[in-house]
Order: C-alpha cells, then structure tokens, then sequence
C-alpha cells in the first residue's frame, strides 16, 4: 500500500453507530457535537462526529475546515477523561490555521467515551 | 459520556424511538430521555423535563432556555413511501436513503416490485391502500405515487390524503392532475385536501431523466420537510 494512501477503517457513516462499534471492540473513542452555531456554518447543531484514538474518525462537524483540530482536541479529551467545550470562527485568535472560511462561528463539545 | 448512555441511545435508535441526551458542559454529567426511561447523573427539574420533551416531539437539539444544558434529540428516520417501483424510484429510493430517510417501495406487481436497484430497501408487495395502512404515514412520512396508473395511485392517494403526512406527491402532468384532482372530488375530498398534493411532482428544474426527475422530487420532499411554519 502507498505510504500516502488511507484505509478506511468501515464502511459504516453513521458516526454514532461507528461510535458505538468502536466502543464495543473495547477501543478508546470520543464524541464531538456542534452544540451551537452563529452566522453561515455548514453543519447544523447536533451533528457528530466520532474519533477513534487512532486518529481516524467519521462524521463531520464543518465542511472540512476544523475537523483536523477537534481531532486533536477529542484525542486530548481521551488523554485527559475530562469532556472539553471547543469554539472556532473568524473571532478565534487561531483563525488563521483553523478558522471557518465561511466567516461563521461554531461551539463543539468534545467528550471521551468513558 | 458514559458507555451505558452511549448504549441507551443506540437501542433507542435501533428500536425507532425518538429519544434525547441531556448534557451539562461544564461537569460532563448527562441524562438520557426516551419514553418512559429516564437515566444518568444529572438531575432535570420538571420545567426542564418539560422543554426536552417539546424538544424531542418537535426534533430541536439546542441549548436549553432554562440551565444552559445542550439537548441531543434523535428522531426516527424521516420516512419516504414510493408507490410505483418504476424507474423513477430505482433513482429515487437510493438518493432518499442517502439523504438519510426510511424508504419502503410499494407495488402490487411483484415483477416491478422485484426489479434491481432496490437493494436495501424495504419493498412491499401490496396493493397501495394495504401497503399504505402497513407504513401507517405520520407527520414525518413523505408519500409519492410514480405508478401513472389511477388504479393503483388513487388508492394511495385516498389514504396518504387521510393520513398526517407531511408531504404527498404525484407524477403526471397538469392534465394528468386535473382529472386526478376531479375523481378525487368524487370521492369527496375537498379542494384544501386536494391542495395537499404536489402535482406536477417535483421542483421545476426542467428534469427530463428518470434521475433528474428523482432530483426534483427530493429537492421539494426537502424544501417541505425544512419549511418554517
């Protein structure tokens, strides 16, 4: 296989069901949700997305724009056992590396599987 | 989250309930709601327990007006019922189930009702009325009839007319419609019932193929089911 190429870890695109697979194969995970939106945001409140302590997730929380930083977060609240409440948009110092081109805001609530 | 949460929600959702979780933010505690089971560790005052279920009946996650705690609700799929399981269902039926709906195809002719393209799609070989009163439409049921043939599309369209569906559809032209609409007068529905039909079905987006016409038809189930009222 490619070093560049990614395997999909299953076939399954409910993230809250790939959640639960995960949970009950005795891997650690965490559970991202879009608590709150402002403006123009792509993914509406309540959307999730799962992440495997691998790294790999499914779902999505943004058109793209933060998933790679609530994967971070959700492997930190994995770490730490402790849920986090996460917010990005123009207004975010961070903008610049992990900001929403759509100029909306965007609170998620990162929580591990305990 | 708890892993027992995780599981209540899980077979709530394999059982088609409608069900929610109730998270406080700062301490991580959740409850779970879903009929008559209440569980978890953080305790809902009776004008909270009040807000979630008007939440979980009208399908609203947000943060709550009263203790600022964020509610997940998860509602049964929307469900789609295809009277006709002509081409326009073979491209309609797989785009519903990618737009996440329950679709069930109902056709009488088991040569029809059998034909590819239906994988993973609960197919009912019924008259329309029987299959109909099978699904039992509710308010998040959408009905569309593809047959073209009053004898099988009347029939649905009596019992989808009777039923709260949110949304009813008809292929078949302005022509088509029309003397649809007078035998269903006959029958004596009047004409706000009628108004309830989309006929032409579909958004006008000048869809020519089975596919496209599939676009337009679940372009309108789309619009209808995310109208504001």
């Amino acid at each position: 296989m490619p070093a560049n190429s990614v395997s999909q870890s299953s076939p399954v695109s409910d993230p809250l069901e790939q959640l639960t697979a995960w949970v009950a194969a005795g891997k650690q995970a965490a559970l991202a949700t879009v608590v709150a939106t402002w403006g123009s945001s792509p993914r509406p409140v309540g959307s999730h997305m799962a992440v495997l302590i691998s790294g790999d997730f499914a779902g999505s929380v943004s058109g793209g724009c933060i998933e790679g930083a609530v994967v971070e977060a959700a492997l930190e609240a994995i770490k730490a056992g402790q849920p986090k409440l996460l917010e990005y948009g123009i207004s975010n110092e961070a903008a610049w590396e992990v900001g929403l081109a759509c100029g909306g805001r965007v609170q998620v609530f990162v929580e591990p599987v305990l | 989250m708890k892993r027992e949460m995780l599981n209540l929600i899980a077979s709530a959702r394999a059982r088609k309930q409608a069900c929610a979780m109730v998270t406080d933010m700062d301490s991580g505690r959740q409850a779970f709601i879903g009929g008559a089971v209440r569980q978890g560790e953080l305790a809902l005052g009776e004008q909270q327990m009040d807000e979630v279920r008007r939440r979980i009946d009208s399908d609203h996650s947000g943060l709550m007006e009263f203790g600022g705690f964020f509610v997940r609700v998860y509602s049964p799929p929307v469900r789609l019922v295809i009277v006709g399981a002509v081409h326009i269902a073979q491209a309609l039926a797989p785009m519903a189930q990618l737009a996440g709906f329950d679709v069930t195809v109902i056709d009488p002719r088991e040569a029809f009702a059998r034909s590819g393209n239906l994988a993973g799609i609960t197919a009912l070989i019924e008259w329309p009325d029987d299959g109909l009163k099978q699904v039992a439409p509710d308010a998040r049921t959408a009905v569309v009839t593809l047959t073209h043939d009053p004898k099988l599309d009347d029939p649905a369209l009596e019992s989808a007319l009777r039923s709260p569906a949110f949304y009813i559809g008809a292929l078949g032209s302005k022509k088509t419609h029309a003397s649809r609409l007078q035998r269903l007068d006959a029958l004596g529905f009047s004409a706000a019932d009628t108004a309830r039909i989309h006929g032409p079905v579909g958004l006008k987006i000048n869809a020519a193929t089975p596919a496209e016409i599939a676009v337009s038809i679940m372009a309108q189930i789309i619009e209808k089911l995310r109208e504001t009222p």
